[in-house]
């Protein structure tokens, strides 16, 4: 009984908003566009957000990621002199960082290089990576075939080569992959695993493979292709010796990260003379990161805020105004014995139908406008059940505070004054 | 004082006991009903008449409980209804009342049938039923086929019509009519009136506002008022009976 009521009295407000079609869409407009930036925004949202746990997940949120930087000093001399620059990480720092953490699970030194590799005719230039088997319980990624770097690899100075799913694709091309001897710089390589790879950017941080790698036991690495690297520049060649371009160290506890970096920082400062080097936190990076992108919700949120809020007051002004119009209408019900409260409900249900309409339809444009989003930038978006129903349930909420005034004004119009209205 | 309505107790459906309502009107008070006593028989058919500001506008509307006795006693159907809250004196006039006006006022965007259910509405029919009685009213006021319009696509006479199928949903024990004729030209205000006079002679006790004598010597008594107070009364009920 008391359902149907409602039911019905939905249904007249739609018959009564269907009369005055234009009016109503008009009406409806701000919130369509309110409703529609609230959930453009928060698809846009949870996107980032997905994104952002993707790059941590990619990154590894316990690590820490130490790299070689020429200072200050050492640029400006270099390219006055010819002479070979000295700096970076060295092999000492690796035993140093191993040994002295407590917190510090495993370290996995770096050494890159890019060469022309090469099988049969094909050549494609790679990203040499000398590393330990550590490196594949920092940066885990999915072994397609064969295996990954091994501690007997290392002792036995074997030189085996582990190529990513692209570079593999590249070179290879439809040899049989595992086993083939691929020629890397002077030396040749024997394939034994490919692994999947995931390159990209994380905020400002590199993620710390790329699709072009070829990891190999890293003294192999040192032998091969020792630690002097020659550049060519405009003005010459220019050498420089590097033992290690990065160390990845992996912390036991996510909380532990931040205190653990500050005391490698601590210790490099001791035993380096010139700050050749650069200590990155991706999860501090990453919280930086999200701490912008909350900012930035807030700041979207008070403008779809104010556009609802904008929205309801149109809303309100138009029911103020239908009800002055349907003055006699609200006399002619209440004499015939609508009681005050059946005038509220009336006109309250009116405008929440209203709001409500304004709301489904903004769903639509808000849909719309992430999947553009998506289309033209590349930005992930999402739409969750919180992004459609929370939205929604602003909507109706708009009615009822918007719509509250002019049907509580409808229901003290005087039956007897509202007959005589013309 | 005033002049009392012949009447006998136990038949009074409405009834007035030293009925005063004082406007405030900036300073000065004006007694709109000066102390009326009054009332009418079930069944009766009472014209009230009266030049404007005689009171006979404010006689109605407390009658039909749309305005309250500054003080003073109405009984309607035996209830004293004169201490009633705006929420209970709805309940009367959706229970016992029914209204016909001289614009008609119907609702212009509801259809004739949904305008005939409006009451049914209120008093919580399903939607069924009501359209059922709407259309038994429909037909009854001669108006079968017009269920469907809109009061714009009728006529003077059709929308009175409307309207007094619309005061007959409820069932109402007195219908009270506000120059229902006066924007009806003679021949179709003739046809209202026959309408009323017919419901009248099927029990309904009606009590109508007009200026027209030629309508008012159709009702059983003739009631003239005066600067909020009876003038006079002509017949009765028991006489045209």
């Amino acid at each position: 009984m008391r359902q149907t009521r409602i039911g019905r009295n939905i249904w007249l407000g739609i018959e009564n908003l269907l009369l005055h079609k234009l009016r109503s869409f008009l009406t409806m407009l701000g919130v369509v566009f309110g409703v529609g930036s609230v959930v453009a925004m928060l698809s846009v949202g949870e996107g980032a957000s997905k994104e952002a746990l993707e790059q941590i997940r990619k990154l590894g949120s316990n690590n820490i990621i130490i790299s070689s930087m020429k200072s200050a000093e050492e640029e400006a001399t270099s390219t006055t002199h010819s002479h070979m620059s000295i700096y970076g990480l060295t092999y000492e720092d690796y035993r140093r960082l191993a040994q002295s953490f407590e917190d510090v699970q495993q370290t996995a030194p770096v050494k890159l290089m890019r060469r022309d590799s090469r099988l049969y005719d094909r050549v494609i230039e790679l990203r040499v990576v000398g590393t330990t088997p550590e490196w594949f319980e920092l940066v885990p990624r999915e072994v397609l075939a064969g295996r990954v770097l091994l501690k007997s690899d290392q002792e036995k100075y074997a030189p085996v080569a582990v190529l990513t799913e692209f570079g593999a694709r590249k070179i290879l091309a439809t040899e049989s992959t595992i086993g083939q001897t691929v020629r890397m710089g002077n030396g040749q390589f024997e394939v034994i695993g490919i692994v999947r790879s995931e390159s990209g950017q994380a905020g400002n941080i590199q993620i710390p493979d790329q699709d072009v790698d070829a990891y190999i036991p890293i003294e192999v690495a040192r032998r091969y292709f020792g630690d002097i690297f020659t550049k060519r520049t405009s003005s010459g060649e220019e050498r420089e010796k590097i033992e290690l371009h990065q160390m990845i160290v992996q912390v036991d506890e996510p909380k532990k990260v931040e205190a653990v970096a500050a005391g490698i920082e601590r210790m490099l400062e001791q035993f380096h003379k010139k700050k050749d080097y650069v200590v990155s936190v991706p999860l501090a990076l990453l919280k930086q990161a999200e701490a912008m992108k909350r900012r930035f919700n807030i700041v979207l949120g008070s403008i779809a805020g104010i556009s609802l809020l904008v929205g309801g007051i149109g809303i309100m002004n138009i029911m103020l105004a239908s009800v002055t119009e349907r003055t006699r209408e609200i006399g002619i019900r209440r004499a015939i014995g609508a009681k005050r409260r059946q005038i509220v409900y009336q006109f309250l249900i009116e405008t929440v139908v209203l709001s409500t309409m304004g709301g489904i339809i903004g769903l639509g444009v808000g849909a719309l406008i992430p999947f553009l989003i998506t289309y033209f930038s590349g930005m992930v978006t999402m739409m969750t059940v919180k992004g459609i129903l929370v939205p929604l349930l602003i909507s109706m909420t708009i009615g009822i505070l918007f719509g509250l005034y002019p049907a509580v004004h409808a229901a003290q119009v005087d039956p007897i004054v509202a007959l005589r209205h013309e | 004082m005033a002049k009392q309505a012949p009447a006998s107790d136990n038949q009074e459906i409405v009834k007035l006991v030293n009925a005063r309502k004082i406007y405030q009107m900036g300073t000065e008070q004006v007694k709109a009903l000066a102390g009326v006593n009054v009332s009418f028989k079930k069944g009766s058919f009472w014209a009230i008449m009266g030049p404007s500001g005689s009171g006979k506008s404010t006689m109605m509307n407390i009658l039909g409980c749309l305005d309250r006795l500054t003080s003073g006693s109405y009984y309607l159907a035996g209830h004293d209804v004169s201490q009633l809250d705006d929420n209970s004196l709805s309940e009367y006039r959706l229970r016992y009342l029914g209204f016909i006006f001289q614009s008609f006022n119907l609702i212009p965007q509801l259809t004739v049938q949904r305008n005939i259910e409006l009451p049914l509405y209120y008093l919580g029919w399903d939607a069924r039923q009501s359209a059922a009685r709407a259309k038994e009213l429909a037909e009854q006021v001669g108006l079968a086929d017009r269920v469907g319009h809109r009061p714009t696509e009728l006529s003077g006479g059709q929308m009175q019509r409307v309207a007094i199928a619309r005061a007959l949903a409820n069932d109402p024990q007195v219908i009270f009519a506000d120059e229902p004729t006066g924007n009806l030209d003679s021949a179709t205000g003739e046809q209202i009136l026959e309408l009323l006079i017919k419901l009248n002679r099927l029990g309904k006790t009606i009590i109508i506002v007009t200026h027209e004598p030629d309508i008012a010597k159709r009702a059983h008594g003739r009631l003239h008022m005066l600067d909020g107070l009876i003038d006079r009364i002509e017949g009765s009920y028991n006489e045209a009976d």
